[in-house]
């Protein structure tokens, strides 16, 4: 039975996307199958971020309102084996999904993968509730940042209550997942901390990802930056996999790193 | 056999009374509007019936169409009238609401009481029947209340056992207890219990009201932010201490 994990913050440009794209990289590159869906129905992104917007024919739509068929919209990943994307349509908006067509759709896709990644759009409204409505986990993204923070708050208060297994008296399981960390600006209190945020949403942390170069640079280049795992942010994505997966690791990349002459000299970005 | 379409069924809901004491057409609004926002979710589209039996005098059609008008607009939806006289009939069924009669004691009497007499006779018993107060347990949540959540207990105390976010509301009609973090806006006392106090291990409240006097963050960043505190009624202030 695939589990179905959606990637939601409420908040607008937090890195939902980003992080969709790397985590279902992650996921395929560790051996499991798995399909990321973009939820984001009219401002469609997540093609962009996987490199495949020009191969997109069908789209998450067209299969809801029959007009396809899921293997003719599903993307075929050609750097990760194992990862599929089923794109956006770029030209509807968010009401042309429907309830059932996208349990339909999931329903589907779960007898063939492992991982079923639903990136969902910001907002709180009817897209965001969609894309979390038939989630088993949250990834909830955030970042290091008052708003960023609340509407957290307020999204996983929505997962709590507007989702089908707390209708069903169970419970979602979340994760945060704290972006654009930087611990320099942290320690001048220009940030709110790793705790600061703990604390105030009361989650257990998935990962923190360092500010990076490296994240824009990926997203310009239509490769997800785990894929790039000299850099920093790749290497917490790597890292936010694993305890995904139930493994138990030490956060990295949370202290202000003093570099050092050699350091500075081959360059540690 | 034919599917069945429905059955019928008795049930009691709970909804709020407003009891009518005067009409002002100025005052009226304002002072519903200032009631409303003490406490905006909770009286947001909740079913409301005017009770007519204490009203001071005789209410004039155009009066109870106004104020109807009046809480509709401010949100409220008035369900039903209890208590009117038998004049004011007609404008209850055209303004869409269903007649009540005004308590299980007077219904008998109202319509057969002579005009005059009816507003005399509801006066005096103006104490409405109380109830015997049955043991109601408290409310317990024990998850986070997350921003843009609202949890009440009715009738009963409520007790948090973790954090209020910023942006959550707590209502209770009796005592409130937060055991985590209070960061949201607590209400105690919201039907009017002067007596009920909020307790919080740790005081960062938004707002913390009892009985609709309340304090604001500003004041409480004084006296005792981030402290184990409560707050109780003295008078018609707020008092905040440590404890």
């Amino acid at each position: 039975m695939a589990k179905i994990i959606v990637v939601t913050s409420g908040k607008g440009g937090v890195g939902k996307t980003t992080s969709s794209a790397a985590i279902a990289t992650g996921l395929a590159m560790r051996g499991f199958k798995t399909v990321v869906i973009d939820f984001d129905v009219g401002l469609r992104n997540l093609d962009l971020i996987m490199g495949c917007e020009r191969r997109v024919v069908y789209d998450f739509v067209n299969v809801i309102k029959k007009e396809a068929t899921l293997n003719q919209a599903l993307i075929k990943d050609k750097r990760t084996p194992g990862l599929f994307i089923l794109p956006a349509s770029q030209t509807r908006d968010k009401d042309a999904l429907s309830m059932e067509g996208v349990q339909t759709v999931l329903e589907d896709l779960a007898k063939d993968f492992e991982y079923i990644i639903c990136d969902s759009p910001a907002g709180i409204e009817q897209g965001a509730q969609m894309a979390l409505y038939f989630a088993d986990e949250a990834i909830v993204v955030t970042n290091p940042e008052v708003s960023s923070v609340r509407d957290s708050d307020r999204i996983i208060g929505i997962l709590q209550s507007k989702s089908l297994k707390a209708e069903q008296g169970g419970t979602v399981k979340e994760h945060l997942l704290l972006t654009r960390y930087n611990p320099e600006r942290v320690a001048q209190a220009e940030m709110l901390s790793v705790a600061d945020v703990e604390d105030i949403l009361a989650v257990p942390l998935l990962g923190v990802i360092p500010e990076s170069e490296a994240v824009l640079k990926a997203s310009n280049q239509g490769a997800p930056v785990i894929l790039d795992q000299e850099s920093e942010a790749g290497q917490a994505y790597l890292d936010a996999v694993s305890r995904l997966l139930g493994e138990e690791m030490e956060h990295r990349f949370l202290e202000v790193q003093k570099k050092g002459f050699l350091k500075r000299l081959l360059g540690g970005k | 056999m034919a599917k069945v379409c429905f059955q019928m069924k008795g049930t009691a809901f709970t909804a709020v009374v407003m009891d009518l004491q005067s009409y002002s057409a100025d005052l009226f609004p304002a002072q519903l509007k200032q009631k409303i926002d003490t406490a905006p979710q909770f009286f947001n589209a909740s079913p409301l019936v005017l009770n007519l039996a204490s009203f001071e005098g005789q209410l004039e059609d155009e009066q109870l169409e106004h104020v109807v008008t009046v809480c509709r607009e401010q949100g409220l939806q008035p369900i039903a009238c209890r208590g009117a006289t038998t004049e004011l009939r007609y404008t209850i069924m055209g303004l869409g609401l269903a007649s009540l009669p005004a308590s299980k004691s007077k219904s008998s009497e109202i319509p057969a009481e002579p005009a005059q007499a009816a507003p005399v006779k509801a006066e005096k018993k103006q104490p409405v029947v109380e109830v015997a107060p049955a043991f109601r347990p408290s409310k317990v949540i024990t998850k986070p209340v997350r921003s843009g959540q609202q949890v009440y207990a009715e009738g009963c105390d409520l007790i948090v056992m973790a954090a209020v976010s910023e942006g959550a509301e707590v209502l209770a009609d009796g005592h409130i207890h937060v055991y985590g973090p209070l960061r949201g806006r607590a209400l105690a006392g919201v039907k009017g219990d002067t007596d009920a106090r909020v307790f919080c291990r740790q005081m960062e409240a938004e707002l913390v009201s009892i009985a609709g006097y309340f304090v604001m963050n500003e004041k409480l960043r004084e006296l005792c932010w981030k402290e184990a505190a409560h707050a109780y009624l003295d008078g018609e202030s707020i008092q905040v201490s440590a404890i």
